[in-house]
């Protein structure tokens, strides 16, 4: 399975995702500059985090312009996974791929933290070597990471079940970090081919980060394309 | 062809909490200004562009603001437009 990372100017988690593809999963990787529009090459798209463009105007907003991600939107049209990571799931909504914004966090805090993280479906690529229900600790770095969307667009989320993460775990521990509309931290769409989440699963892949939590994730969806 | 002014205000939704405005109105009860309130902060754009008309100049603005300037999922805009 070929993972494609895009690279923006203000990326900074690109070369932490490719060492998870690459150095730990051993599958091939090609990083992506924005300029870039073919990803033929490419099986699954991740749009990794940092600060696209400086964030000017709205964190994604001009990110989801560039070439790349036009082909981006082409890759998640086929049915072809799309990852979102923190600046990823920003653009990722920016682009249209996923419904709601994320906007300025509830307390003005950038929070930097590891925080609990409720699975609530394992029906999805993303998160076949997950259990419903499981609770797995992934950090969050995020200054604009409160989900939004209005009531009648968060009733259809949870209609469709495209709540993938919720913050907080359900022995009734609340840890919602930015005041999230209803404890949100990952949505895919209606398809499932396209994730978005503010927590960063590839710094809890290599041991040497102090966690492995988000290594299944990863590795579920290795498994699954390559089953497939 | 006329050249035009735009002044483009975008605002959050009254729905979007603002908690950068909320702040900004704490701040202003500490130095004591009193009966203050509904601080909202937004983005103020200028631009200048060209159209056949007022009519066009407005349709052009209305798609720069939906596409870009502005998140219709969270932000609402308006503009004052004036020949340059």
């Amino acid at each position: 399975m070929k993972f494609g990372i895009i690279v923006f100017p203000g990326s900074n988690c690109d070369r932490d995702m490719q060492w998870v593809a690459q150095g730990i999963l051993k599958q091939p990787t090609r990083m992506v500059w924005h300029e870039d529009s073919d990803l033929s090459d490419i099986d699954i798209v991740v749009v990794p985090g940092g600060f696209s463009y400086g964030d000017y105007l709205r964190c994604g907003a001009i990110a989801r312009f560039s070439p790349a991600m036009k082909s981006t939107v082409e890759h998640a049209k086929a049915g072809k996974p799309v990852l979102g990571i923190c600046n990823g799931f920003q653009i990722l909504t920016e682009a249209g791929l996923l419904p709601g914004a994320l906007v300025r966090n509830a307390n003005l805090h950038f929070v930097c933290d590891r925080v609990p993280l409720t699975v609530e479906r394992n029906n999805l690529i993303w998160t076949k070597n997950y259990k419903p229900g499981q609770t797995i600790t992934i950090p969050v770095a995020h200054g604009e990471g409160r989900y939004h969307a209005d009531a009648d667009q968060l009733k259809r989320l949870e209609d469709n079940n495209q709540v993938v993460f919720r913050y907080g775990s359900h022995d009734g521990a609340t840890a919602n970090p930015n005041g999230s509309c209803n404890d949100i931290a990952g949505i895919c769409n209606e398809q499932g081919n396209v994730m978005g989440m503010m927590p960063h699963p590839e710094r809890a892949s290599d041991a040497v980060t102090g966690s492995t939590d988000g290594l299944a994730l990863f590795e579920g969806l290795v498994k699954t394309l390559v089953a497939a | 062809m006329t050249q035009y002014q735009a002044k483009i205000y975008v605002t959050l939704r009254p729905s979007v909490l603002d908690p950068a405005g909320t702040a900004v109105e704490t701040g202003l009860q500490h130095l004591g200004h009193d009966g203050i309130e509904g601080v909202r902060i937004g983005k103020y754009v200028e631009l200048k562009l060209a159209a056949e008309n007022e009519d066009a100049a407005k349709q052009k603005l209305d798609q720069v603001c939906d596409q870009l300037l502005a998140n219709p999922v969270i932000e609402n805009y308006r503009f004052e437009l004036a020949a340059a």
